[in-house]
């Protein structure tokens, strides 16, 4: 019991005292995360839109690979980008490894298939003759996408909160191509399996305190946001 | 002139099946033209096309005579479409109604003025920000037909506007609507599958069946004188006449037609108001001109003239007229008892409510000045 209330007391005064180093861990997880779901969207709702409206060959097997996408291994994406970013590897020009580039990649990779799936039931979920209407009113086609957009946005901003609880909690892929660099690519996450290893138990439960407060407040906002969003 | 709309030689196809082919089809300014046919005539396929919704598989649409191919989305934020289902978007009634205004790019004080103006028109002005889920099912399509109207649309197209709607509601928006079309001169393609509404909204017809046209003219003409056998029974009615509303008792109105009173019941009509009469075969009864008159409940008992008749399985068809063309089915064995051959002088009855009175659309206000 005295490691967890240590742990604890160790917790509140990191946090209290507003130690250099947790804040810059802190704000570096904030940063890739977020960067990791802002491409996570960008993929994931166009294609999803696409795979929602589009009849063609193989739409179903499409979905499948995008729900098989969402149960995605960890550490398997994150072995595979490693390849990919390898300095002889086929993106390896760009020379992005082990930085926090590669990390909100691979956390991006993990979290667009979740996007992907709920924006094409999202979707789907609407009345199917509503693109019609919304065509007919005179929309473009940038306009009718923007307008069902809204339509499901209920579903599209949970969407978000998937993508980006998702992104922040991810460890394996953050290590394999991160690699944990102290001052450059060492986030929440890979910094709690440190500390936990060297059994300094209370810094990582400091971490881990943050890491939940931090997704329960970015989740709080967006669930604002939705309710707002319902009303409106 | 030159048609406002028009196909020219259009082709659809769905799944290597051809479900819609039209030769040519004109619509002119100002006009209502019912499209009427059966389910799955492919009457909601002509409407896409028409309205730039579905780009067909050989054939052209063209809009003042000039083939839109190429800049569809300028031609389509010329028309507007409603559909059977209100299709509102989650916001308000007033949004929605300037919605559609806003993608076109009309200014925005002017959005306001007209969705106000619009929804007053269509009666539901103290409705305007209301959202859809709080709204009746007849109450949504008035929203939506707000919407489609606030676009000053060069061409409507309605898309079975009323059939989700029950019975009472349909006949208020349908009379509403109908007047408001006619007001305004609004160049309007109906389709539907109920004869009334055509009947009582549009100035011309065409019948589609099996993805072709196969009549097109006047509401009385179609009516009156079917093209085909197929046609006829699509259009079921065999009688129907025009009239004009003369005198009007608690339940029973005055219609004359063809120089003959008839007695109609139900109908709450005004007087002087022009009319189609609708009778159906199956509910004259013919009886011998010399016979008494026998204690009947039928109101209307009229001297009639047989013309042609023609043998319809068990049933022979018999043509009469009475001052106006009747339509009447009787067995074989009346015919032989009765001898109705062609000549013959007969009485030919019906009940006041075997009559059914459609509103006769009214004449069109002049089209709309300054496009």
């Amino acid at each position: 019991m005295d490691l967890l209330w240590d742990g604890l007391r160790e917790a509140v005064r990191l946090i209290v005292t507003g130690d250099r180093e947790v804040l810059e861990i802190t704000l570096r997880s904030l940063l890739v995360s977020a960067a990791a779901t802002a491409l996570s969207l960008t993929i994931g709702v166009p294609l999803g839109m696409l795979l929602a409206q589009r009849q063609f060959r193989g739409r179903s097997v499409a979905l499948a690979f995008v729900n098989t996408g969402m149960g995605m291994p960890p550490v398997v994406v994150g072995l595979l980008v490693a390849l990919m970013l390898w300095r002889s590897g086929p993106l390896g020009e760009l020379d992005i490894l082990y930085t926090k580039t590669a990390m909100a990649l691979a956390q991006a990779i993990l979290a667009a298939p979740v996007v992907t799936g709920l924006t094409a039931t999202a979707i789907q979920g609407l009345h199917p003759k509503l693109r019609l209407q919304i065509v007919a009113l005179g929309a473009s086609r940038l306009q009718t996408l923007a307008l069902l957009a809204r339509e499901a946005r209920l579903l599209l901003i949970a969407a978000v909160m998937v993508a980006f609880g998702a992104a922040i909690s991810e460890v394996g892929a953050s290590l394999q191509v991160g690699g944990n660099i102290k001052g450059e690519t060492r986030v929440l996450t890979t910094t709690v399996v440190l500390e936990t290893g060297r059994g300094n138990f209370d810094v990582a439960l400091a971490l881990g305190i943050i890491l939940l407060a931090l997704v329960f407040a970015v989740t709080l906002l967006l669930t604002l946001l939705q309710q707002r969003a319902r009303r409106a | 002139m030159t048609p406002k709309l028009a196909l020219h030689d259009v082709i659809v196809r769905r799944g290597g099946q051809v479900t819609l082919d039209v030769p040519a089809l004109e619509i002119v300014s100002g006009e209502v033209l019912a499209v009427v046919g059966p389910n799955g005539a492919g009457k909601s396929t002509l409407v896409q096309v028409l309205g730039l919704l579905e780009r067909p598989a050989a054939g052209a649409v063209l809009l003042d005579g000039r083939p839109v191919t190429g800049h569809e989305l300028a031609a389509r934020r010329r028309m507007a479409t409603v559909f059977q289902e209100p299709l509102l978007l989650d916001r308000s009634v007033r949004d929605n109604v300037i919605l559609g205004m806003r993608l076109r790019g009309v200014r925005r004080s002017e959005r306001g003025q007209r969705a106000g103006r619009w929804l007053e028109a269509l009666g539901i002005g103290g409705l305007a920000r209301r959202r859809p889920h709080q709204l009746s099912g007849g109450e949504a399509q008035r929203a939506s037909l707000a919407r489609a109207l606030a676009l000053d649309p060069e061409v409507l197209l309605l898309d079975e506007p009323f059939s989700a709607l029950d019975a009472p509601t349909r006949a208020r928006l349908a009379a509403d609507l109908g007047h408001l079309l006619h007001q305004q001169g609004q160049t309007t393609v109906l389709v539907t599958h109920d004869r009334d509404e055509a009947l009582q909204l549009a100035t011309r017809v065409a019948v589609l069946i099996g993805g072709r046209l196969r009549q097109a003219g006047s509401v009385e003409a179609v009516f009156a004188r079917p093209a085909d056998p197929e046609v006829a029974a699509f259009l079921g009615v065999e009688t129907i006449v025009p009239g004009v509303v003369v005198a009007r008792g608690e339940s029973v109105a005055q219609v004359r037609a063809g120089g003959v009173l008839i007695e109609a019941a139900g109908a709450a009509l005004p007087l002087g108001d022009a009319v189609f009469l609708c009778i159906r075969p199956e509910d004259v009864v013919l009886a011998p001109a010399t016979a008494e008159p026998v204690a009947t409940s039928a109101r209307n008992r009229l001297p009639a003239v047989v013309g042609a008749v023609t043998p319809t399985g068990g049933q022979r068809r018999v043509e009469l007229d009475c001052g106006f063309p009747l339509v009447a089915v009787v067995t074989r064995r009346s015919a032989e008892e009765l001898a109705i051959v062609p000549g013959a002088a007969l009485v030919a009855s019906f009940k006041a409510s075997a009559v059914h009175l459609v509103p006769q659309p009214e004449p069109a206000a002049p089209p709309k000045g300054s496009r």
